[in-house]
């Protein structure tokens, strides 16, 4: 008979298998963290330099602002915005390729790792970009004096959630993506950018004309902005906030549920 | 010891039990109801041309794809219910490399650990050894990305012995690497198998199959058709010579009558003709005798190829 050999692998709980995952990510983003910095953290900033205060110099304080600043109107929006961009963005092409190209999901759910867990790892690391920008952006904007007050800390957990409930359901989208993924190019052209415009991002919704406000009812960013203006900008009604927070946590658990099943789908064949 | 059937999980004698293993995807069967055991610190081959199978049933031991029908038991356990715990127990080597390639041979070796829940520690030390062992030591910090096919495997399999597997899954480890990648590929997993680790190996090489493998079966159309040793196929499904005739182009049919009854058993391929006899000296003497002029003629041991020739009628590679 043969020696016996006793593998040294065993099979860990799911919290410290996502965590494992966030590791590999670490990884990756130790070497190449320069790149994916400038689209997640400077961009928003570009935005708020040029809105802020150089096309919010134009604009006076009035009814539409709230009686606010132009600075202090779009800052917390700006951090909302950058982060569902960012989200949205790292859970297309970049979760693909983990099926399709690089097929890392492949290597990874060959280990005791679980499809789940992978999704798990996936968000988690994407809740720590997040935040991570989120926290530059406001340091920085902070210098531009964008916050009015100590609350505006919480716009950074706003974008976060706002963030990830964009992200799960274009996981989801990536997990049933069989083709070289063109449909994320539809995505970003007709879901993405009139997002951006129809949200109340850089003006009120009252601006919006009647017919097509529906698009800003539907939209996650608007809900997510209405929440970090009241946070940022203070005097909102608690219950429409707290509105626009089940919206938000709706789609995410809608998403994620979504997401596991395709993820097992495609993983386990 | 444990008894055959009543297999403890931690310390089983069959590492693989399959019984009436199918594997559909939509309507067609990839895996057509197979038997299949392999016994602890054995090296067993699935040998098979492209399509035969093997990979869909590589990935249903590796408890990645689950089966459609029939039994299946990986170190006594069911890939269905037990599929994490088994995997942290194996090393798999998939046909097409999924390594980080825009991660270093190094980091490599130890995001991989982790995942079978490895301290930092170990991990570091596992990567140095095995970077070792895959003679990569010198390329540990560079990127995987422009590292040569063969080195890129050689990582895969070191990747896949950083659990210390008690069973190992190879889908054919050294397809498409120039001779001297593979034999030294070869060679590790020689060095393995000393170490006591099973290895399954999947190949449509006869070379590879007759190399590394104690018992094969030999896989066509989802089905197993044959099963035994190398030597064992060959003696009982060849002869222990054969002798290769080559005619001018056109002229191989004609000459075929003049020669066949010389040999019990023979094969017509495209380019050549093959006469299996016991004593291939003898034969060719007696196709000379006959006044047949073959443009070159070739004597040489049967292989696995050949069996697989009298099993299915087809060529391994074609
Ligand atoms: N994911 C899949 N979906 C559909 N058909 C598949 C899939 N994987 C393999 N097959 C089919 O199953 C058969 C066996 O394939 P495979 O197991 O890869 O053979 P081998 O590894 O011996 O070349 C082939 O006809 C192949 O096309
Ligand atoms: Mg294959």
């Amino acid at each position: 008979m043969p020696p016996v050999r006793r593998s040294t692998g065993t099979v860990v709980p799911t919290w410290r298998a996502m965590w494992l995952r966030v590791e590999g990510h670490w990884a990756w983003y130790r070497r190449y963290w320069r790149s994916s910095l400038y689209s997640s953290g400077i961009e928003p900033l570009l935005f708020l330099a040029a809105m802020g205060l150089g096309f919010g110099s134009q604009v006076e304080a009035g009814a539409a602002t709230g009686g606010h600043e132009y600075l202090h109107y779009v800052a917390p929006a700006l951090l909302v915005a950058g982060a569902t961009m960012s989200g949205m963005g790292e859970s297309s092409f970049p979760v693909l390729s983990g099926f399709k190209w690089q097929k890392d999901y492949i290597a990874v759910t060959a280990t005791p790792i679980t499809p789940g867990q992978l999704l798990g790892g996936q968000l988690m690391w994407l809740a720590i970009r997040l935040t991570l920008s989120g926290v530059i952006y406001g340091l920085v904007a902070l210098t531009f004096g964008a916050w009015l007050r100590p609350g505006a800390v919480l716009v950074v957990g706003v974008g976060v959630i706002t963030g990830l409930a964009c992200a799960a359901p274009v996981m989801a989208l990536a997990a049933a993506t069989y083709d070289e993924g063109r449909r994320f190019v539809v995505m970003f052209r007709f879901v993405m950018v009139p997002m951006m415009l129809f949200s109340a991002t850089f003006f009120p919704i009252e601006q919006i004309p009647i017919e097509l406000r529906w698009l800003t009812w539907i939209s996650p960013l608007w809900h997510g902005n209405e929440i970090a203006r009241a946070v940022a900008l203070g005097g909102a009604d608690p219950l429409a906030v707290a509105g626009h927070g089940g919206f938000l946590l709706a789609l995410l658990a809608g998403g994620v549920l979504l997401a596991k099943k395709l993820f097992y789908r495609r993983l386990v064949v | 010891m444990a008894r055959d059937g009543e297999d403890d999980e931690r310390e089983p004698h069959l590492m693989v039990s399959g019984k009436a293993l199918v594997k559909r995807f939509g309507g067609v069967a990839a895996v057509a109801g197979i038997d299949v055991e392999v016994r602890r610190g054995e090296s067993f081959g699935f040998l098979g041309p492209n399509g035969a199978g093997k990979s869909s049933t590589m990935r249903m031991i590796a408890c990645v794809s689950p089966r459609s029908d029939g039994e299946l038991r990986v170190l006594s356990m069911d890939p269905e219910t037990d599929g994490p715990r088994i995997r942290a127990r194996i090393g798999v080597v998939p046909q097409l490399d999924n390594l980080d390639v825009e991660l270093t041979v190094r980091q490599n070796l130890q995001v991989y650990g982790r995942y079978f829940g490895l301290s930092r520690a170990r991990v570091r030390a596992k990567a140095v050894e095995l970077m070792e062992f895959a003679e990569l030591s010198d390329r540990a910090d560079d990127q995987v990305e422009p590292l040569s096919g063969g080195m890129k495997r050689r990582l895969t399999i070191a990747r896949s012995m950083v659990n210390d597997p008690e069973l190992l899954l190879l889908d054919e480890p050294t397809t498409g690497l120039d001779p001297q990648a593979r034999h030294l590929l070869w060679g590790r997993l020689y060095q393995l198998k000393q170490q006591g680790v099973t290895q399954i190996i999947t190949t449509h090489d006869m070379h590879e199959a007759e190399q590394l493998c104690d018992r094969l079966v030999v896989m066509d159309g989802g089905q197993i058709v044959a099963e035994g040793s190398p030597s064992e196929l060959i003696r009982r499904f060849s002869t222990r010579e054969v002798l290769e005739l080559r005619f001018p182009p056109g002229e191989q049919d004609g000459q075929l009558s003049r020669v066949a009854d010389l040999a019990g058993r023979h094969e017509v391929l495209p380019d050549r003709l093959l006469l299996y006899a016991d004593d291939g000296e003898a034969t060719l003497e007696a196709v000379h005798a006959r006044g047949v002029r073959p443009v070159s003629t070739l004597i040489r041991r049967s292989t696995l190829e050949d069996v697989f020739l009298r099993l299915t009628g087809r060529s391994l590679v074609d």
